[in-house]
């Protein structure tokens, strides 16, 4: 069938601006992305990048200055808020103060007119999905973070909206908190098979949680892809510097490889341009003994302790400094001492080339 | 639960409550309690011949709030002209509460839905009417809406109309008066209430499929219900014993309770009648009271239920 079938949300060049005159502020700038029905989609960036804008364009509390925004293949452009059967968790929760637990959750279905046994049954199935049973008839404001977190949820899952909408649910949790919501949210995900769109700045919950992200920066979508490919083969230095730590290395095209600055040649990776960036994660890059003869010397500038691992930064011959994750042995050292010299090796399948 | 050493410091910290609120009950005993106990002794007295009372134990003036001797052969009728009174009194007071609430809620919403620096000016131009006499403004009123007043002069001037309006000395003109005279105490407390209002539950109602009607019934009504309990019985309590504003836009004729009580210590020379009319007004006041608390709690308990 056609591509239409399959996506839940489609939004076409839209763009997004704010202000007027001299100070418009593209806070969206010709974004398309496409998402799929049941996928758990996050969208990345840092603060300002124009996430939680397109996640308000989908909801519908904001117009785009131009594109269109699809759900089911039916263009909701137009529509208001309360005719897309699209839900949102709000950063802020947004409960109602002046409801209970149970009336928060069922606010949505009444206000769709639906009979009041089947706001009751559905609201009490959503209180077992979140596990808020004992609390049904409590104010919201009785209830800690993480319980006002799951009514929330509940109340935008209990109408069965075709599209979940979270913006940065877990941000206001403590670190605790926020690891067991983000099982929740998995399992909740699976189990209503529901399209989750999450907003967040936090590159970790991205690449846990998400089937596919989609990395954006200054109003534009960066890449879109699922958490390995992000993290193995960004397209460019922004996605490879926000999701994870890298080293950058300056390169340039010779007979067979690529030159690094210090006069040692990767083989195998080939490129157009006169000169590009390497990208290499710390944990792929090995370390050898000084006397090893095709490996890239270096000398070991300083440790950091991390408690599972160890950052061993390192000075190659031409000063460029290279980070090397090592597993921290049981003695607590990583093998190796400010001032030693090494050699390093990596796969060069597992070096990315970046040309911007 | 609270240990007992905390038992022990509330018990302690609600002595010092009572101890520090000594002059305010005071001044409550002296000012409030003492000068309602003299209204209510005098409300079973005889009135005296030129005002004042007689030392007499009398019903005569509670009966004489529904009814009055007949003048012809002595018997007791229902007194229409004081149920009139009543009733008007208690019609404007509503109404003017119902009118300042359907002006001054969208007025405080305005207000409080406008940047926090612009705040300041248009709660200030509210209060500026505050800073004239009640009487010089409703004699403005009066300048206004007079048969020969700026009103009048200017939509005859336009052709609007070819006779006079008659405005002036109506219930209407009255109603008028309070509202302009009670409107900022509604908008005050209800700017207030609104001010502390999450406007992000808007877009949470939104979401969640209500209407902008349902937004407002099922979301921001309620969550600013003490602001309208309060404004309305600011404006409610007040305009239930009026007095300047129905003397001087009512004539003598559109009485409503306050210059009623008035004209028993005045002309009438009735000060036991008087007596009981005021008491008769607390007595409809705290009713009134009553049921707004009643609704204003409800919500709460059965919730805590």
């Amino acid at each position: 069938m056609t591509a239409a079938t399959q996506s839940m949300i489609e939004a076409r060049h839209t763009v997004k601006a704010f202000g007027q005159g001299d100070h418009i502020v593209r806070a969206l700038d010709d974004v398309s992305i496409t998402i799929n029905k049941g996928e758990f989609f996050t969208l990345l960036g840092p603060s300002g990048c124009g996430k939680t804008t397109l996640l308000r364009l989908i909801a519908g509390f904001e117009m785009p200055t131009a594109g269109h925004i699809l759900l089911d293949g039916v263009d909701i452009t137009d529509l208001p808020p309360n005719r897309r059967p699209v839900n949102t968790v709000f950063q802020s929760y947004a409960l109602f103060p002046h409801l209970t637990v149970a009336q928060n959750i069922g606010f949505g279905l009444e206000m769709q007119g639906r009979p009041r046994a089947e706001v009751a049954k559905t609201t009490a199935e959503m209180l077992a999905l979140v596990k808020l049973e004992p609390m049904a008839n409590r104010k919201t404001s009785q209830l800690s973070g993480g319980q006002q977190q799951r009514v929330a949820l509940a109340r935008a899952l209990a109408p069965k909206p075709k599209v979940l909408l979270l913006d940065e649910p877990l941000s206001a949790l403590d670190l605790k908190l926020r690891k067991e919501m983000q099982v929740e949210l998995k399992r909740l995900q699976q189990e209503t098979g529901i399209t989750f769109v999450f907003v967040t700045h936090d590159q970790e919950e991205a690449l846990t949680m998400s089937d596919r992200i989609g990395v954006m920066s200054a109003g534009k979508l960066q890449q879109v892809g699922s958490p390995k490919d992000i993290y193995t083969r960004p397209v460019n230095r922004f996605v490879a510097s926000f999701i994870g730590e890298t080293n950058f290395l300056p390169a340039t095209p010779v007979a067979g490889g690529l030159q690094l600055g210090c006069g040692a040649v990767v083989e195998g990776l080939t490129t157009a341009k006169p000169s590009v960036t390497l990208t290499i994660r710390p944990e792929q890059i090995r370390i050898t003994p000084a006397d090893d003869a095709g490996a890239i010397p270096a000398t070991v500038t300083s440790l950091v302790y991390f408690g599972t691992d160890t950052h061993c930064h390192m000075a190659l011959s031409d000063g460029a400094e290279v980070v090397v994750r090592v597993q921290s042995p049981a003695s607590g050292e990583a093998g190796v001492r400010t001032g030693d010299s090494v050699g390093l090796r990596f796969q060069p399948a597992a070096a990315q080339v970046l040309e911007d | 639960m609270a240990s007992e050493a905390e038992t022990r410091q509330v018990a302690a910290s609600t002595r010092a409550g009572w101890l520090l609120s000594t002059p305010a009950l005071v001044l409550l005993a002296f000012g409030a309690i003492g000068p309602l106990l003299i209204v209510v002794v005098y409300s079973f007295l005889l009135p005296g011949k030129y005002g004042n009372v007689e030392w007499g134990f009398s019903l005569d003036a509670w009966r004489g709030i529904l009814f009055t001797r007949d003048i012809f052969d002595d018997t007791l009728v229902l007194a229409d002209a004081h149920l009139s009174i009543f009733w008007r009194s208690v019609k404007l007071s509503t109404l003017t509460t119902l009118f300042t609430f359907a002006v001054g809620f969208p007025t405080a919403w305005f207000i409080a839905t406008r940047p926090q620096k612009q705040r300041a000016f248009w709660l200030f131009l509210i209060t500026i009417p505050f800073w004239t006499n009640l009487l010089i403004r409703t004699f403005a009123i009066n300048e206004i809406i007079r048969s020969e007043g700026l009103l009048n002069t200017l939509l005859l001037w336009l052709g609007v109309i070819d006779r006079p309006l008659e405005i002036i000395y109506t219930d209407f003109a009255v109603f008028v008066g309070m509202t302009y005279v009670y409107l900022p105490l509604m908008v005050l407390p209800l700017f207030a209430a609104i001010d502390r209002f999450d406007m992000r539950l808007l877009e949470a109602g939104y979401d969640l499929y209500a209407s902008r009607w349902q937004v407002l019934r099922r979301i921001i009504l309620p969550i600013v219900k003490p602001g309208i309990i309060a404004g309305s019985i600011l404006v409610f309590v007040p305009a239930l014993g009026a007095y300047v504003t129905p003397r001087i836009l009512g004539g003598g004729k559109q009485m409503m309770i306050g210059n009623f009580i008035e004209l028993q210590f005045g002309q009438g020379r009735n000060w036991p009648l008087g007596a009981s009319l005021s008491v008769t007004l607390l007595v409809i006041v705290t009713a009134a009271l009553l049921v707004y608390v009643r609704f204003a709690n409800r919500d709460r308990e059965v919730n805590h239920g």
